[in-house]
């Protein structure tokens, strides 16, 4: 791999990651970001069923992008999404059952996750499949660490434990119990207004140190193309 | 590859627009006529994609179904108590208001070596505090309540939420009083500050009162024709067992059929 094209993955995956983070610049698909995290094992789990549903499906979209007609290419692109996601749905259904019954209706969901159809509409649409794949599991990773990150804050703070769950993934295996047994949690911070809260807190550390570090590289282009919610 | 990766740096609007030249200058009609035609011919892939999904996954989906029934059968009745196949020894319960359904449910029969051993039902609590509470009960054939699990609830978290073992933070967690309670004693089926006796956690009675009026109802409702409930055949339709006035009448022909 020459170079350049190293050179132009590399961005995206930087864009993806931080520089235009779907959970903290974007602000896209905050449904099921915040209905989930109330665990790390959710938010987990439900990110990483997103992250396969963004790679496949804008890598399909990339290598259909030819045959796709410019006026009804929306439809298609639902349509293709949509398949993908009723695919992994069954999947979880057969294989990781108790999973599926914890994320219940947020993984049809993801075909509604407005982040799936912008990168595929902005980005899949334009580019070739191993770009697009790429952009789209980017995409997703920077969702995925947020999550992470928003679901261990809220698991800790409002149950006291980390990877509560984790036997629906590894049978036998034991969450952590921190802040000892006889925690009895923060329950604001499971409830819907504990991850507005947190989430909140985490966009202004970002924007802090965007800030802190901005002045240090004022030749530095990337911050511009990163607008607040389209 | 790295021509793969090359034209993500270039404008590729050019590109697309190049791969349908032989399209100039289409009619309106021809145009709408093609995209219908694309569109249909991507719904039947995709379709097709689903389909195989759906047919490779039956099996594994039914049969992680029931393991997870099963699972929580054993919550309420251990496993060891019964060598029937469970989930296939089942009458159709009607929507019975004493047990707060809406819809028919499957009731489960627990046999060992042919004898009755407990009744495993659903029922359900209409005045959660935030919605209905789902239940699991299992009645054994003596009249004594195996065990209650809630499979479903939308009770405060930490607060109400107790009702639930797995949420429970009692050393006994709380749903384990109906244990071995003797269900044709009608009395008694109430939290102690309504003089009741059941413990509750005070300041989220709500819940507590919700799960013991259920299981008390269904209790009384399913003891006393809990014989003729056995008696019938495997597949058939209880309904007649709950007709007001009708006593049920067993006999030997009846209980052939019983496991």
């Amino acid at each position: 791999m020459d170079p350049e094209a190293r050179a132009a993955l590399g961005d995206i995956g930087r864009k993806g990651l931080w520089e235009n983070n779907t959970a903290l610049v974007q602000l896209l698909g905050l449904c099921p970001l915040l209905a989930v995290s109330t665990s790390v094992v959710n938010a987990v789990s439900l990110a990483l069923a997103t992250v396969l549903v963004m790679a496949l499906a804008s890598g399909a979209v990339a290598a259909l992008r030819t045959l796709i007609p410019h006026e009804i290419r929306i439809p298609v692109f639902i349509l293709i999404i949509a398949a993908l996601v009723t695919c992994l749905d069954l999947a979880f259904n057969a294989w990781l059952h108790s999973l599926y019954l914890v994320l219940g209706i947020f993984i049809p969901l993801i075909v509604t996750n407005c982040i799936v159809l912008a990168r595929v509409e902005a980005f899949a649409a334009k580019n070739s499949p191993l770009a697009a794949a790429w952009d789209g599991a980017a995409m997703g990773v920077g969702l995925l660490w947020v999550l992470a990150l928003l679901g261990g804050a809220r698991e800790l703070i409002g149950s006291g434990t980390l990877f509560a769950g984790i036997d629906m993934i590894i049978p036998g295996a034991r969450p952590l119990h921190l802040l000892g047994e006889e925690y009895h949690g923060l329950l604001i911070a499971i409830l819907p207004p504990g991850a507005f809260i947190l989430l909140g807190l985490m966009i202004a550390a970002r924007n802090a140190w965007v800030a802190r570090a901005q002045p240090a590289h004022p030749t530095d282009t990337h911050t511009a193309d990163a607008p607040a919610a389209a | 590859m790295s021509d793969d990766v090359r034209d993500t740096a270039a404008p590729v609007d050019a590109a697309i627009d190049e791969a349908r030249p032989e399209l100039t200058p289409p009619s309106a009609l021809g145009s709408a006529a093609r995209s219908a035609l694309l569109l249909g011919v991507f719904s039947l892939v995709f379709t097709a994609l689903m389909a195989l999904t759906y047919e490779a996954t039956r099996e594994p989906i039914r049969a992680s179904v029931d393991a997870r029934r099963l699972d929580l059968i054993a919550q309420v009745l251990p496993p060891g108590d019964y060598d029937n196949v469970l989930l296939d020894d089942s009458v159709q319960m009607p929507a019975l208001p004493a047990l707060g359904l809406e819809q028919p449910v499957a009731l489960l029969r627990a046999r060992r070596a042919g004898e009755p051993v407990a009744l495993v039902f659903e029922a359900r609590a209409p005045d959660g505090y935030s919605g209905a509470i789902r239940l699991l009960l299992a009645l054994r054939a003596n009249g004594e309540l195996a065990g209650v699990r809630v499979i479903e609830h939308r009770e405060t978290p930490g607060l109400g939420d107790y009702i639930d073992p797995a949420k429970d933070r009692a050393r006994t967690p709380w749903i384990t009083q109906f244990a071995g309670r003797d269900t044709t004693d009608a009395t008694g089926w109430a939290v102690r500050k309504d003089g009741g006796d059941f413990a509750y956690m005070t300041g989220a009675t709500i819940s507590a009162r919700a799960v013991i009026r259920a299981a008390g109802r269904a209790a009384a409702a399913l003891s006393p024709v809990r014989d003729a409930l056995f008696a019938l055949p495997a597949g058939s339709d209880a309904t007649p067992v709950f007709a007001p006035g009708v006593e049920p009448e067993h006999t030997a022909g009846e209980l052939k059929n019983g496991s």
